[in-house]
């Protein structure tokens, strides 16, 4: 009984020791990003915001190009969403609930292009886009990303499709309504939320992004909020209380959005996609 | 299924039974394949021909002179013969198979204990250390990565601090980068950090589904808990591992922004791996025919690890 009491205790408290490791580089930067200046570069350091400002947080966001680099990330995740999410919807329906000749051949297609490393492809898609003068244009960058979100969202679409009943489709078929009709009436509805879970982690891939978007944006008012946090260091060197003020601004939608969606999308991320 | 879980490990047998009656419905038999049309097109113009782009750029000359004609100028197996015998090309990959080898087996190691530490945990405690994970598989990589520059900052960072409060020796006004090893260790330690929590959350879903009474009877039988774990545990959740295995060899292969960045773009010859060198050549040389012959020797170096995960998600009918 005392040694199942003990192991309980030193368990409880390897996973507080597992904790602490894990989360303390993000704690470290919004804990940072809250601090006074003498408090960022103190010997010992402080370990806690006592005096916690937000001047960081004005100084960032007032720093050149922040607002348009906002604007940039939102317009290339929201167009890479809208486009990838109708291109997978119908490639997703296609291959969850039709039989036909050629299926698994492009369903292990969608996971063999996962694995392409997209590092190896920046000099191709460089060229080529270079070539059509959509360099430092954000809509090369938005056809670019649709490289690695348009295989995850189809195969994480039909996923949440196979998940609903076939009775379902068939009982409303037999009602009299055609097949497209009964998609739209008893499919749509029920794969909703796992419209909204792709869209939203499709959304947050496209966030991360940087590569892509360091090679091919090359003006400042053209680039992304990663690029922006990327180029913050000066050659006077680092501001770190407003840089982790400007990476918790960064992190914040993509880490609630995250939250909201992990559950839901966990099951696809073995099928060969982000880490997030 | 459930879409709660990996669904690799989600009721495989049900998976594998799954079967689809093709579509009875006369005059539909074209349906799905204009449903596939859009998403092939759009496949076939930003991953096929980019890809076979590569290729062709792999045995052309294409510096600055090319870029502005736009036309590359044709030189056989030149490329390939030029890094197969530079010996620095071969340290480059020397070093991205070490790199990659250390991430993912400590990314491995360490997924897998947590994993089994969730497992043994309360309710409570479990959540706590899931949400903790969550945050950190939640960090975008180029966050993270700034992160990790400020806790090993030479002059004000905490890692130095703390060394040197535990008197593992004087780390004031330590560079990390300066030494290679050392550099590479803070590397892989960001790297092995951002990829733990998918690891260990998916091996802790896969551990809720390796039925009890198998574990029980070999614990009943006096096995003792490692044994159990190499005996029971690891087999039947062996597809997950090859899975896992596969996808962090992957992404630790081809990883770029970690060393980028943390190098602040800079980063100089002892920190070239495969991704690097690749752009190094393309991008700071302007010998993209080059960087395209890298790339190419790097995806078929990864096309047989790719072989082996699809090989396995084929096996366990996830494909069907």
């Amino acid at each position: 009984m005392r040694r199942s009491r003990a192991r309980k205790v030193g368990l409880n408290a390897l996973a507080l020791g597992v904790f602490g490791v894990m989360i303390f580089p993000v704690y470290w930067m919004v804990a940072t990003g809250f601090k006074r200046g003498q408090d960022i570069f103190s010997d010992p350091p402080v370990w806690f915001p006592y005096h916690p400002t937000i001047s960081n947080f004005t100084d960032a966001i007032h720093r050149a190009h922040f607002w348009a680099s906002v604007k940039n990330s939102i317009v290339i995740a929201v167009a890479v969403v809208l486009l990838s999410m109708v291109l997978a919807f119908l490639a997703a329906l296609a291959i969850a609930k039709f039989g036909f000749y050629g299926r698994r051949a492009f369903i292990v297609l969608i996971i063999a292009v996962q694995m392409i490393p997209l590092t190896a492809l920046i000099i191709p898609i460089f060229l080529v886009l270079s070539k059509a003068g959509q360099v430092d244009k954000l809509s090369g960058v938005i056809v670019t990303y649709l490289t690695f979100v348009l295989p995850f969202t189809i195969w994480t679409l039909r996923g949440f499709m196979l998940g609903v009943p076939k009775d379902l489709e068939e009982a409303s078929m037999v009602d009299g309504t055609t097949r497209f009709g009964a998609f739209v009436r008893v499919l749509l509805p029920l794969v909703g939320p796992g419209l909204v879970a792709t869209s939203i982690f499709a959304f947050i891939q496209a966030w991360n992004e940087f590569i892509m978007a360091y090679v091919l944006l090359h003006s400042p008012e053209n680039q992304t909020l990663t690029l922006w946090l990327a180029n913050f260091s000066t050659s006077r060197g680092t501001a770190w209380g407003p840089l982790m003020a400007g990476a918790t601004l960064t992190a914040l939608p993509v880490v609630i959005f995250f939250i909201i969606v992990q559950r839901k999308i966990a099951f696809g991320l073995t099928a060969g996609a982000v880490r997030g | 299924m459930s879409t709660r879980f990996p669904a690799a490990v989600a009721d495989p047998p049900l998976v594998g039974r799954r079967r689809r009656r093709p579509l009875s419905l006369a005059g539909s038999w074209s349906a799905p394949y204009l449903l596939l049309v859009p998403a092939s097109a759009v496949i076939a113009a930003v991953l096929a021909y980019p890809l076979y782009y590569m290729v062709r750029l792999s045995l052309e000359h294409y510096g600055l002179f090319q870029l502005v004609r736009h036309k590359g100028e044709w030189v056989g197996t030149a490329n390939f013969a030029q890094i197969f015998h530079d010996p620095e090309f071969w340290h480059v990959v020397a070093r991205t198979l070490a790199f990659t080898a250390a991430c993912v087996s400590l990314t491995m190691v360490f997924g897998t204990l947590i994993a089994l530490l969730l497992a043994e945990l309360g309710s409570k405690m479990r959540l706590l250390v899931t949400a903790g994970l969550i945050f950190v598989w939640a960090t975008p990589v180029v966050v993270a990565v700034d992160i990790w520059r400020w806790m090993v900052d030479y002059e004000f960072g905490v890692l130095n601090w703390l060394l040197t409060f535990l008197h593992v020796g004087n780390y004031n006004h330590h560079d990390w980068f300066v030494n290679p090893w050392s550099g590479w260790s803070v590397i892989t330690a960001l790297v092995v950090w951002g990829a733990i929590p998918f690891v260990a959350i998916t091996l802790y879903a896969g551990l809720t589904q390796v039925p009890r009474e198998l574990v029980e009877a070999s614990s009943m039988d006096g096995a003792p808990a490692w044994r159990t774990f190499f005996d029971v545990t690891v087999p039947l959740m062996k597809p997950l591992f090859v899975i896992l295995i596969s996808l962090s060899i992957i992404w630790d292969f081809q990883a770029f922004t970690q060393i980028w960045i943390m190098l602040d773009g800079k980063p100089g010859p002892d920190y070239y791996v495969m991704s690097v060198y690749a752009y190094q050549n393309a991008f700071g040389q302007s010998e993209y025919g080059l960087g395209s012959a890298i790339s190419l020797v790097t995806v078929g170096i990864l096309l047989v690890v790719s072989f082996v995960y699809i090989r396995e998600m084929v096996k366990i009918g996830e494909l069907s």
